[in-house]
């Protein structure tokens, strides 16, 4: 009897149907679709985007070049040189990622012993050559200080979970 | 209209004298590819949107407003690509593979009623011709197969050749039936066929034409005709979310998108075929909205159709090759086989509703 009762009901197409009815629904449901230049998600305040090097508020950098990130750095992308400043303190001379092997893993940030190398919120930057993704010293210094009112809030609204 | 028509006939004969029937041909077959290759990008553009809407997406809309220019955007693109020949590849049968398959999508329009009287050939063997001419098509993917020099467009070609051979068969028995109950090979009279009957009478056109009577045969053209225009859910073919492409895997430029095109221009033959066998042609549906034009009516039904073609695309996963075979040999043709037997002794007796 089930048999009979299989073959009319696929003799019927009567769950072909079915998947018809459920696609004709979703015809008039609300779009779901984020128009995204315009809109956009939310993003964690943890979000792990574009490198920047961070200044104290008297404006001296954060960096003492102890070469913690460079060591953990699992894509090895970070290349740091050391030198003593005409004050005598210890800084980099050179800070360079290479943003096309930066696998964006937050390592450097979390062994930063004075919060200086931070990932930023910022996540639509692009280069046009092969080159152009390689950050220096000065470059991301710049994005520090152009961003540093976010970073700093963004730290803020993490802090009590770090 | 008609007294127009009439005015520019005699004066273009005047004036180019013998020359005059080739030209008013010409102009007549532009007018109809015209307005079908508009018809032709169009659905590419509404095939986009209506899956975008089934998945909860808003589909293209971004080039132009509302994204209605994205069809030329895409037309463009692929024509400024450039067309690589492979190598050792038969250059001859390598471009004649696209033009012997949008041909026949195209050629068949010469046999469309679009109204009483509007068809480019009103012949009375026009259902016998658009059975022959679209299965020229199958040529067309032979030689795109064999001429690219590739083992994997040949075995595609393979593919998509049994398998539309093998729909034809269901799609000819459909045209049988419809061929049998109407008592006529041409597409008008086959139209005209469908506009006798009690429903008629009663102004609800409708229930009289051949869907409701014949609705098995229906249901196995429309589905034959997806399997025959290689779509969803019988797109083996393509496949693009396992294999890159099928026949057409070795074109790109211009030549990739007239395969595209005659993919598009035979859903809508199609459909339309469907619409003038099945769904009354340029028949209103009820007597009192007869004042729109009929090729209005006839252009909506074959959209009603492709959308559904759409409607399927968005639905179903794709069927195994087996499958689609043991579909269309062991189930289609059986039914559409029974079915003729069925129409046949119904004609027989006195409840034959296709009397004349």
């Amino acid at each position: 009897m089930s048999a009979i009762k299989e073959f009319v009901s696929s003799f019927m197409l009567a769950e072909l149907l079915k998947g018809m009815r459920l696609t004709g629904k979703y015809l008039f449901s609300r779009k779901i679709t984020v128009q995204y230049p315009e809109e956009k998600t939310p993003y964690s305040a943890r979000f792990r985007g574009l490198h920047a090097l961070r200044r104290y508020p008297n404006g001296e950098e954060r960096c003492i070049a102890c070469k913690l990130c460079e060591a953990v750095c699992p894509a090895m992308c970070i290349t740091i040189e050391s030198d003593i400043r005409e004050d005598g303190t210890r800084r980099t001379s050179r800070y360079d990622i290479d943003l096309t092997k930066c696998i964006f893993c937050g390592f450097c940030e979390e062994s930063c012993p004075v919060d200086s190398i931070v990932e930023t919120h910022i996540l639509e930057y692009h280069g046009e050559k092969r080159g152009d993704l390689y950050f220096t010293k000065d470059m991301l210094l710049a994005i520090g200080d152009r961003y540093e009112s976010e970073i700093a809030a963004r730290r803020e609204q993490d802090a009590p979970y770090r | 209209m008609n007294d127009f028509l009439t005015s520019v006939t005699t004066q273009g004969s005047a004036m180019l004298g013998p020359a005059w029937p080739l030209v008013w041909t010409l102009a007549k077959i532009v007018a109809v590819l015209a307005p079908l290759m508009a018809c032709v990008a169009y659905l590419t553009y509404w095939e986009r949107k209506l899956i975008g809407w089934m998945h909860i997406r808003v589909g293209p809309n971004r080039v132009g407003p509302g994204g209605l220019l994205q069809p030329i955007a895409d037309a463009l693109k692929l024509m400024v690509k450039e067309v690589i020949v492979p190598s050792r590849a038969n250059r001859a049968l390598f471009i004649l593979g696209p033009i012997m398959t949008i041909m026949p999508a195209l050629a068949a329009w010469s046999v469309m009623p679009f109204g009483p009287d509007m068809a480019l050939a009103n012949i009375n063997a026009g259902l016998l011709l658009l059975l022959a001419i679209t299965s020229l098509e199958v040529y067309g993917v032979i030689i795109a197969g064999w001429a690219s020099n590739s083992k994997y467009a040949f075995l595609a070609a393979m593919r998509a050749s049994a398998q539309m051979v093998s729909y034809e068969i269901a799609i000819g028995f459909c045209m049988v039936v419809v061929l049998m109950v109407s008592g006529s090979l041409n597409l008008t009279d086959i139209v005209q066929g469908q506009q006798v009957g009690r429903f008629q009478e009663m102004g609800l056109n409708f229930l009289s034409w051949n869907w409701l009577p014949l609705l098995p045969i229906f249901v196995v053209y429309v589905i034959s005709a997806v399997a025959e225009t290689n779509r969803h859910p019988f797109d083996v073919v393509e496949g693009e979310s396992e294999i890159v492409a099928g026949h057409m895997v070795e074109y790109s430029g211009m030549g990739f998108a007239i395969f595209f095109l005659a993919e598009y221009a035979n859903m809508i033959l199609l459909s339309t075929l469907a619409a003038i066998m099945f769904l009354g042609g340029w028949d209103a549906p009820v007597a009192f909205l007869s004042f729109i034009p009929g090729w209005i009516w006839l252009g909506i039904k074959a959209f009603f159709v492709v959308s559904c073609f759409i409607w399927f695309r968005a639905s179903f996963p794709r069927y195994r090759y087996d499958q689609i075979m043991r579909l269309g040999w062991k189930i289609f043709i059986p039914v559409t086989l029974v079915w003729l037997v069925v129409v046949g002794g119904w004609m027989q007796t006195p409840f034959n509703i296709w009397t004349r």
